[in-house]
């Protein structure tokens, strides 16, 4: 079946390969507070989808509950969406998955949402490599109760409440690589240019590919004490490289410094094409990942970009042996073995 | 009494160690008996334990068609040291006793009141076994032996299961049958047989079949359609998902050899119906399995499928609560936690089966009206009904039945719509909307799924207004459910008394039986057997009909009848319960002294 976009649009902005126009992945208007990191995320998510021409029926959002689980009605107003419960997304994207394989799956999910009442599910779905996007936005605190610490809240920060957080705090990259994920992103709500294609990239990965993206708290936790701050995040940002994203049919038509650059080729023959800054990171080496995670946080620091790929990734479909058909595209006659092989298993009980 | 012969009416009771292979050898016994057309009852009183510790297995032997449990033990077969002195004990006065000889018995074990029936098991098992492990398995197939000497069981029929229980495995046929020789050339040579009590073969199972109900639920399961299993173990549930699974591997392939089903073992309850409700709103069948404590486990998720309106199916097999309770006990006391699960206001549909067959029933059913109604549907099974062997009508399907998918739009549905999709928007009237599958259509149907509160098309929506109107909505739609849910049982034809006797579920073979009793003492009670929540209106007429109402059930607190308090407001006085918890299957004993008991007190 083919749709027809309706051909007339502003004039200044042009319909991407699908014929739709940046307008329609676009969501409601956010109600987040002013300056809110995730409305960032949420501009580079439709940014992502309207450059790789992404159909917006073709992708389910999924949230839990919090701030960062409100966004996904500002984003891809033509997608279904499901706002979950608190710290379930990923249940409910897994069997949204398995009805069928052929729809990509958005999860949204906070800190709170994900480090604290979610973590059962969260490493779950890593631990099946469910083919998914989860987008952690992370800032350290609960914003929609009032500012409490998350999980994710480094030690001895002090958001506007004016406590030290005396607890250590979860990296949920790090714990991501550690649990073998086969895609690990980190990134800022502030750092678009890295961020769109690193969604992009993600998009395309055949397994569950996760970002943890720093989105500061404009009300609650972007005070100067703050390790989850605008200011703080910019001044101890370290990137392991700038990457492109590349899709299968689209030649590279830039000229990227020998030495200086890898490729990893996806399974659909797209290519992220990364920039490197630190000269020996290889984002297909879990071992490299780990470490320069850890010394980055020695040092203070906050490290960003395409941290892991695995471009053998294989999905939970895959490992399980399901059929290429969706499973929601079966019907009665594919389904139901009738009353003669019912009758035949009658009669192995008597 | 002593010199009476009972034929085909009696309960052998067989007790074992769990963990050391009695369990198939008892129950080949008890399908032989099936095999020789006696109908048969076993039950499985296990322990929550994988190797050591006391099990028993019972089976009621009843040419009339009795299918509850009865209390006192004819025959009991006992070969676990550790339970002796009770196993004993509760062997009725003039039954026997079959112990191992191989050491004499303890004269503190010695009732004058009873046979005793002594066979050398290990020691014969040792003289003709070298390897400890097979002394031990065939010690069961030569008590079974001697034991269907002893009650004149067709020993070629024994034979017949054996070997077909063994058919993957030909080399053990041979032992195994050695084994049964030792048992029963002992008895032949020592003892004088058959006894009074005893078997015959008769015609009385027709066409039945001796399944148990979690796999009639697992098969509904495949036959209903569903492509999606999410579940978390949990006993006495777990062999729920184990059917679904192995007749999947059958009859589930696609002709590249893949699977027509996911089959996910969650981390726990609540990611396993998290799992099943985005599998169903994503356009799939999918259902979980679990039991009162997973139930407690996903509160949360099922006011998210009642309130967002999310078709699920969950199959709860009830064990002994609270808590941990008794997880290898059976009661049927999850009735209030599952009709009204989870927080604000709720209500689930509840479907009672009370034998396999309807098991197989029910649980297609429920896939219909979860579909239709885009609610949860819970069917209400127990450890009884789920983990034992009940003779049932065999499995039915009728090849000209459709599934009901319920209220789904289509691309081409959406492209002539000429106003706008309201996902909770009630245009028919009967206050089930419209739902579409995410995927479907580029530019229409899509919507956003919330447990907060929304509006007809789906919008969040603090109005108080608003609010009303959806949730009203959703007890309009309970008024549909009622319309829709099976209708109840009734076992006369026209009311002939002011006595009603209301049961549902387990209760039923007791209860059945129990009516057979009153029957013969000309005490006349109409019966109806309810088989689900929201009660349907029949359920109000026949109380309205009756002047008092007996209400059997297996909880302490009469959850049943509360909930036919709350719901058809009615005097409570005038509803008079009879229970059962101890964690057993109730007797029809129990039903019929409960009731003259109870009557006797209110008149």
């Amino acid at each position: 079946m083919s749709y027809i976009k309706p051909a007339f649009h502003h004039p200044s902005l042009k319909p991407n390969k699908v014929g739709y126009l940046k307008k329609d992945y676009r969501g409601v208007i956010s109600t987040l507070c002013a300056g809110c990191g995730h409305d960032s995320i949420s501009g580079a998510i439709v940014q992502a989808c309207y450059e790789i021409s992404l159909e917006p029926h073709k992708l389910a959002k999924l949230s839990g509950i919090g701030c960062s689980s409100k966004t996904p009605t500002y984003f891809l107003s033509n997608s279904h969406g499901f706002n979950s419960v608190h710290g379930r997304m990923p249940s409910i994207t897994t069997g949204a998955n398995m009805a069928n394989k052929d729809l990509i799956y958005l999860g949204v999910s906070g800190d709170g949402d994900t480090a604290s009442i979610g973590m059962g599910q969260f490493v779950h779905a890593i631990r099946r490599n469910l083919n998914m996007v989860y987008i952690v936005m992370n800032n350290g605190c609960y914003g929609l109760t009032k500012g409490q610490d998350s999980a994710t809240a480094d030690f001895g920060s002090i958001s506007k409440e004016g406590n030290a957080n005396p607890y250590q705090a979860i990296d949920l990259a790090g714990l991501a690589l550690e649990l073998n994920a086969t895609f690990v992103g980190r990134s800022f709500s502030g750092d678009k240019n890295q961020l769109v294609p690193m969604i992009k990239a993600a998009m395309s990965h055949p397994g569950f590919a996760f970002l943890d993206v720093i989105s500061p708290c404009v009300t609650f936790n972007n005070t100067k004490t703050s390790t989850k701050s605008y200011s703080h995040v910019r001044d101890h940002i370290e990137a392991t490289s700038t990457l492109d994203y590349v899709p299968f049919e689209e030649e590279i038509t830039v000229d990227y410094p020998e030495g200086e650059s890898a490729e990893v080729e996806l399974f659909d023959g797209s290519k992220i094409h990364l920039s490197k800054l630190a000269p020996d990171f290889n984002p297909t080496d879990r071992f490299t990942a780990v470490n320069r995670l850890h010394e980055a946080k020695s040092k203070g620091q906050i490290l960003t970009g395409l941290l892991y790929i695995n471009p053998e990734s294989k999905d939970l479909h895959n490992l399980m042996g399901t059929s290429d058909k969706p499973l929601n595209q079966f019907k009665q006659k594919d389904l139901c073995p009738g009353s003669t092989k019912l009758e035949e298993i009658n009669r192995a009980f008597r | 009494m002593e010199n009476e012969i009972i034929v085909n009416d009696l309960v052998v009771r067989f007790a074992n160690v769990n963990g050391t292979g009695s369990a198939s050898a008892n129950e080949m016994f008890a399908k032989s008996i099936f095999r020789m057309g006696i109908p048969v009852t076993p039950k499985n009183i296990f322990p929550s334990n994988i190797q050591g510790l006391p099990t028993w297995y019972e089976v009621r032997i009843s040419e009339k068609g009795h299918l509850g449990r009865r209390a006192g033990i004819d025959i009991l077969v006992g070969v676990n040291p550790q339970s002796l002195k009770r196993d004993i004990e509760s062997v009725t006065p003039g039954g026997y006793f079959v112990y191992d000889s191989s050491k004499k018995l303890h004269e503190e074990f010695i009732r004058t009141d009873i046979n005793y029936i002594g066979i050398p098991m290990i020691k014969l098992a040792m003289e003709h076994y070298p390897v400890p492990r097979l002394q031990q398995l065939l010690k069961n197939m030569i008590y079974v032996g001697a034991v269907a000497t002893l009650i004149d069981m067709e020993i070629e029929v024994l034979k017949e299961v054996i070997a077909e229980q063994f058919a993957a495995k030909p080399k053990i046929i041979p032992s195994n049958y050695q084994a049964l020789e030792l048992g029963i050339n002992y008895v032949k040579e020592h003892f004088e047989y058959p006894l009074n009590i005893r078997i015959k073969r008769c015609d009385n199972v027709g066409d039945a079949i001796l399944i148990d109900g979690n796999t009639a639920c697992g098969l509904g399961a495949i036959y209903a359609g569903a492509t999606v299993m999410a579940w978390y173990p949990i006993t006495p549930s777990t062999s729920v998902a184990k059917a679904f699974e192995t007749y999947c591997k059958k009859l589930r392939i696609d002709e590249d050899g893949k699977k027509k089903y996911a089959f996910v073992q969650a981390e726990d309850e609540l990611a396993a119906i998290g799992m099943v409700i985005g599998a169903t709103w994503n356009g799939a069948r999918a259902f979980t399995a679990t039991s009162g404590p997973g139930v407690s486990l996903m509160n949360e998720f099922i006011g998210l499928s009642y309130f967002a309106e999310i078709p699920v199916v969950l199959i709860n097999v009830q064990r002994g609560g609270p808590s941990t309770g008794m997880p290898t006990r059976t009661q049927q006391a999850d009735l209030i936690s599952s009709a009204y699960a989870s927080h604000g206001d709720t209500k689930h549909v509840l479907l009672f089966p009370s034998s396999p067959a309807e098991c197989f029933e029910f649980t297609i059913k429920a896939f219909d009206l979860a579909d239709r109604l885009q609610t949860l549907i819970m069917l209400i099974s127990d450890l009884d009904l789920g983990m034992n062997n009940h003779m049932s009508p065999p499995l039915a399907w009728d090849d000209d039945k459709k599934y009901d998918l319920g209220k789904v739009l289509s691309a081409e549905d959406l492209e002539e719509m000429k106003e706008d999709f309201g996902r909770y928007l009630d245009v028919d009237g009967d206050a089930i909307p419209y739902r579409t599958i995410p995927g479907t259509h580029p530019t229409k149907g899509s919507f956003f799924t919330r447990g907060t509160s929304h509006d007809e098309y789906a919008k969040y929506s603090e109005s108080g207004e608003v609010y009303l109107r959806n949730v009203d909505r959703l007890a309009q739609k309970w008024e549909t459910a009622k319309t829709l849910v099976p209708e109840p049982e009734f076992y006369q034809k026209e009311n002939r008394s002011n006595v009603g006797l209301l049961f549902f579920g387990t209760t039923t073979y007791a209860a059945v039986e129990a009516m057979e009793r009153f029957e013969e003492e000309d005490f006349m009670i109409d019966s109806i057997r309810v088989r689900a929540f929201p009660f349907h209106q029949q359920v109000e007429k026949f109380i309205e009909e009756h002047e008092q109402i007996i209400v059997v059930e297996q909880n302490r607190d009469a959850q049943f009848r509360t909930l036919l308090i709350n719901e058809l407001d009615i005097n409570p006085s005038r509803l008079i319960s009879v229970v059962n918890y101890d964690g057993m299957p109730i007797t029809a004993k129990a039903i019929q002294s409960g009731i003259k008991e109870k009557l006797a007190v209110s008149t």
